[in-house]
């Protein structure tokens, strides 16, 4: 376990950078977790945030945020270049996905 | 002292020969595994394996019931190979390993090649198998990019931290 701050904010995250305590989480920790990942955040962004959030119990994969009707796959790869899951999961503050879909 | 450096992966070459649904999906899964992960995949499917991507075929995938160790009835007990040779079995046995599947949102192929090349993966074909199988390039998927020589996808296979996969 680690300590970062973020936006002001001393965090507790993982080795890779994931929050440890998805409630610690607010918009500006998006916002800064965003920067070190060279993302500048949308309205979009936010929007497929929330259903990570709110879905994040259900198991997350890529195919379902296809199917989120916010974005297609192809959207969201462009959203988050370089690995949309991974990243847009660290930038949504729940724990990385256990997922090979 | 030597000291230990890793090249991380940066691309992988993925080669799928074979028509079962477990040789099919290990590539697909490989192959969307390496562009959520962020890096470069190209699958080049040939000989049987091109029932994969072409169209009449592709989600009708079977999984062996005959000749296949590791298959066995419900519960773990060994599967009768003569239960395996009775018509219509191999075909139900497949489509429970596909709807098992479809619970852990693993996608029939059509859609998972979408997805693989949504992230910008790319499907090729083999030129020697489209010619031997007497198949066409309508008959194949829309995402095949091109039909290929083996030696067109090895040029496309180089770089720093590259791997060629066969499955």
């Amino acid at each position: 376990m680690a300590q970062k701050t973020i936006a002001g904010v001393n965090l507790q995250v993982t080795e890779e950078g994931y929050l440890e305590d998805l409630l610690q989480w607010t918009e500006e920790i998006a916002k800064g977790i965003a920067q070190e990942e060279g993302i500048e955040l949308t309205e979009k962004h936010f929007e497929v945030i929330k259903f990570i959030r709110d879905n994040v119990d259900a198991g997350l994969t890529i195919r379902k945020i296809g199917k989120s009707g916010i974005v297609d796959i192809k959207g969201f790869y462009d959203l988050f270049p370089g690995g949309p899951l991974k990243m847009s999961t660290k930038i949504a503050g729940v724990k990385k996905p256990a997922s090979c879909v | 002292m030597s000291e230990k450096k890793d090249t991380q992966v940066k691309k992988v070459a993925i080669i799928c020969a074979k028509a079962a649904l477990e040789d099919v999906y290990a590539a697909l899964v490989m192959a969307n595994g390496a562009v959520m992960e962020g890096m470069e995949a190209k699958v080049f499917f040939t000989f049987f394996g091109l029932d994969a991507i072409t169209k009449k075929q592709m989600n009708k995938l079977h999984t062996a019931t005959v000749g296949n160790p590791g298959m066995r009835m419900p519960g773990g007990l060994p599967f009768p190979t003569l239960l395996g040779t009775i018509p219509g079995v191999e075909a139900g046995v497949s489509a429970m390993m596909r709807s098992q599947m479809e619970k852990l949102d693993i996608p029939p192929v059509d859609e998972f090649l979408d997805m693989i090349t949504a992230g910008g993966g790319e499907i090729y074909a083999c030129k020697l198998a489209v010619d031997m199988f007497k198949l066409k390039k309508e008959d194949l998927s829309d995402h095949v990019i091109d039909i290929i020589t083996i030696g067109d996808f090895y040029a496309m296979a180089g770089g720093d931290g590259s791997q060629v996969i066969f499955t």
